[in-house]
C-alpha cells in the first residue's frame, strides 16, 4: 500500500517539476523525487540503493543543481507555446512501453524469469564462497569486481572531465568576521557539532558494508557530504584548508590504484583477475581481505572525485 | 483484475520516464533539460528495483533460517548506476556553466541564434 502512495508522490513531483518556470522550485523538487524514490527502494527490499540513492540524489545532485543556478540564473523564461510534435512522440513512446509491459510477470512473482537464472546462485552460494551476509557487497565486489572496477574508472574520468571543464580555483581563507552567513550562530554551532559523527557514520558504512547496507560507494558520498557541509556554512577557504583541492585529483587515482593492484596482486598469485581467494591461505579470509581492500579504494575514488567536483562548482565565479 | 497492482510500478515508471522525455525534447532551458535527464535516470532505477522485488522476501542480508531474499542483482547494478549517474550529471553541468560563460545563456533559443548571427557575419567577410 505505501510503495502505490510513494509512487503516486513521485508522479505529482515529477509533473510539478515539468510544469514550473522557477528553476529553483524545480531543484528542490528533484530533492523531494529523489528521496521520495530512496522511500520506495526501501519498501521495495532495496536496502542498499535507498542508501545510495538518499544520499546522492536528495544530497549531493541538489546541491551542484543549485551551484549550477547560481552561475545561470534562477528563472526559465517564459515558455515556448505547447508543440504538438513533443507532445506526440512522447504520447507515442509512453504508449508502446506500456503496451509492452502488458505480458511482463507481476511484481513480486517468485516465478519471473529475473528470479531464475542468476539470482538464486549468488543468495544460496554467497556465504559459501564469500563469506559476506550482505549478498549486494558480494555481488558487487567480488562475483562482478570487473563490472565494479569499470565503473570506478568512469566515476574518476568524470571527475577530471568536470575539472577540465572548470578547474578549481583556489580560494584565500576567509579569517572569522568575514564570513557570509556568520550571524547564523546556531548553523554553526550545529553543523560543528554534527560533523565529526557524519565522518564517524561514513567510516562505519565503509567498513561494515559486508555485514550491513552499506559499502565504499555510500560511504564516499557520506564522508565528502560532510565535508560539503562544512564549506557551505564555514566558506571555500577553511574547508579548502582541510582538504586541499590540488590533492583531490591524486586521492581519486589513488583509490583507483588501490583497487586495480588488488586484481594485479591476485593475478601475480596465478589466479584470475581480481579473484581474491588467491590473497591469503584460506579462500574466504582472502575474500574478506579483497573485498574490504576494493571497497576502500572505491570510497577513496568516490570521495575525492565528489568533493573536488563540488569545489569545481563552488569556487566558478559568476561572469557577467 | 489482478493485473493492474502488479503492473502499476512498471507503469509509473514510464510515465516518469515520459515526463524526463518530455523535458529533454520540448524545453529549451539546458539547466531543466539535465533535470529531465536525472528524471528519466530515476525512472529506470525504479524499473529495475521493481523486476528485483520477490514479494514475502527479505532484503538480500544473510540471516540464519530465512531462504526466500530479493534478488541482489538489480540492487549492484543500480548501486553502482547512481552513483556514475551523479558524476555523469556533473559533467553536464559543467558543460550548461561553460555554454553560460560562452554564450551569455542557457536558452536553446538566444544559443542557436547566436551561432547564427556568427556564421553570417563568416559568410559577410567572405568572398
Amino acid at each position: 500500500m505505501i510503495d502505490i502512495v510513494l509512487l503516486g508522490f513521485l508522479l505529482l513531483t515529477a509533473i510539478a517539476a515539468v510544469c514550473l518556470r522557477d528553476l529553483f522550485a524545480v531543484v528542490m523538487l528533484f530533492g523531494i523525487y529523489s528521496f521520495l524514490a530512496a522511500g520506495l527502494f526501501m519498501v521495495l527490499d532495496a536496502v542498499d540503493v535507498a542508501f545510495t540513492e538518499a544520499a546522492v540524489g536528495a544530497g549531493i545532485t541538489t546541491v551542484l543543481m543549485l551551484a549550477t543556478l547560481r552561475l545561470t540564473g534562477r528563472f526559465e523564461r517564459s515558455p515556448r507555446p505547447l508543440r504538438l510534435l513533443p507532445l506526440l512522440v512522447v504520447a507515442m513512446t509512453g504508449a508502446a512501453l506500456i503496451y509492452g509491459t502488458l505480458d511482463a510477470p507481476l511484481l513480486g512473482d517468485v516465478q519471473a524469469p529475473a528470479q531464475q537464472h542468476v539470482a538464486p546462485r549468488y543468495i544460496e552460494r554467497t556465504m559459501a564462497e564469500v563469506g559476506t551476509p550482505n549478498m549486494v557487497t558480494a555481488v558487487l565486489a567480488s562475483y562482478r569486481g570487473y563490472d565494479t572496477l569499470g565503473e570506478t574508472v568512469v566515476i574518476f574520468t568524470a571527475g577530471l572531465a568536470v575539472l577540465l571543464l572548470l578547474g578549481i580555483t583556489e580560494v584565500p581563507a576567509i579569517r572569522p568576521g568575514r564570513r557570509v552567513i556568520d550571524d547564523q550562530v546556531v548553523l554553526h554551532v550545529i553543523v560543528k557539532a554534527l560533523i565529526p559523527f557524519i565522518l564517524l557514520f561514513g567510516a562505519y558504512v565503509q567498513f561494515h558494508g559486508d555485514y550491513g547496507a552499506g559499502g565504499g560507494f555510500q560511504a564516499g558520498v557520506i564522508v565528502a557530504t560532510g565535508l560539503v557541509l562544512y564549506d557551505l556554512v564555514f566558506g571555500d577557504g577553511d574547508a579548502q584548508l582541510v582538504v586541499p583541492p590540488a590533492w583531490l585529483p591524486r586521492i581519486a587515482a589513488f583509490g583507483v590504484l588501490v583497487y586495480g593492484a588488488v586484481g594485479l596482486l591476485s593475478l601475480l598469485q596465478g589466479k584470475a583477475l581480481l579473484d581474491y581467494s588467491a590473497l591469503a591461505e584460506i579462500p574466504l579470509s582472502g575474500q574478506h581481505l579483497g573485498i574490504m581492500l576494493v571497497e576502500l579504494g572505491v570510497g577513496i575514488t568516490v570521495f575525492a572525485v565528489v568533493l573536488a567536483i563540488f569545489y569545481a562548482f563552488s569556487g566558478r565565479r559568476r561572469q557577467s | 483484475m489482478n493485473m493492474v497492482p502488479g503492473l502499476f510500478n512498471y507503469w509509473v515508471a514510464v510515465l516518469l520516464m515520459m515526463a524526463g522525455f518530455y523535458v529533454v525534447i520540448a524545453q529549451p532551458n539546458l539547466v531543466k533539460k539535465v533535470v529531465g535527464l536525472t528524471l528519466f535516470q530515476a525512472s529506470v532505477f525504479i524499473f529495475y528495483i521493481s523486476i528485483g522485488k520477490v514479494s514475502g522476501a527479505h532484503a538480500p542480508i544473510f540471516i540464519e533460517g530465512v531462504t526466500l531474499y530479493s534478488d541482489p542483482l538489480p540492487h549492484v547494478l543500480i548501486l553502482t548506476a547512481i552513483v556514475v549517474g551523479l558524476a555523469t550529471t556533473a559533467v553536464g553541468l559543467a558543460l550548461v556553466v561553460r555554454i553560460q560563460e560562452a554564450y551569455g545563456s542557457v536558452e536553446e533559443d538566444d544559443i542557436e541564434a547566436k551561432d547564427r548571427e556568427q556564421n553570417d557575419e563568416g559568410d559577410g567577410g567572405g568572398p
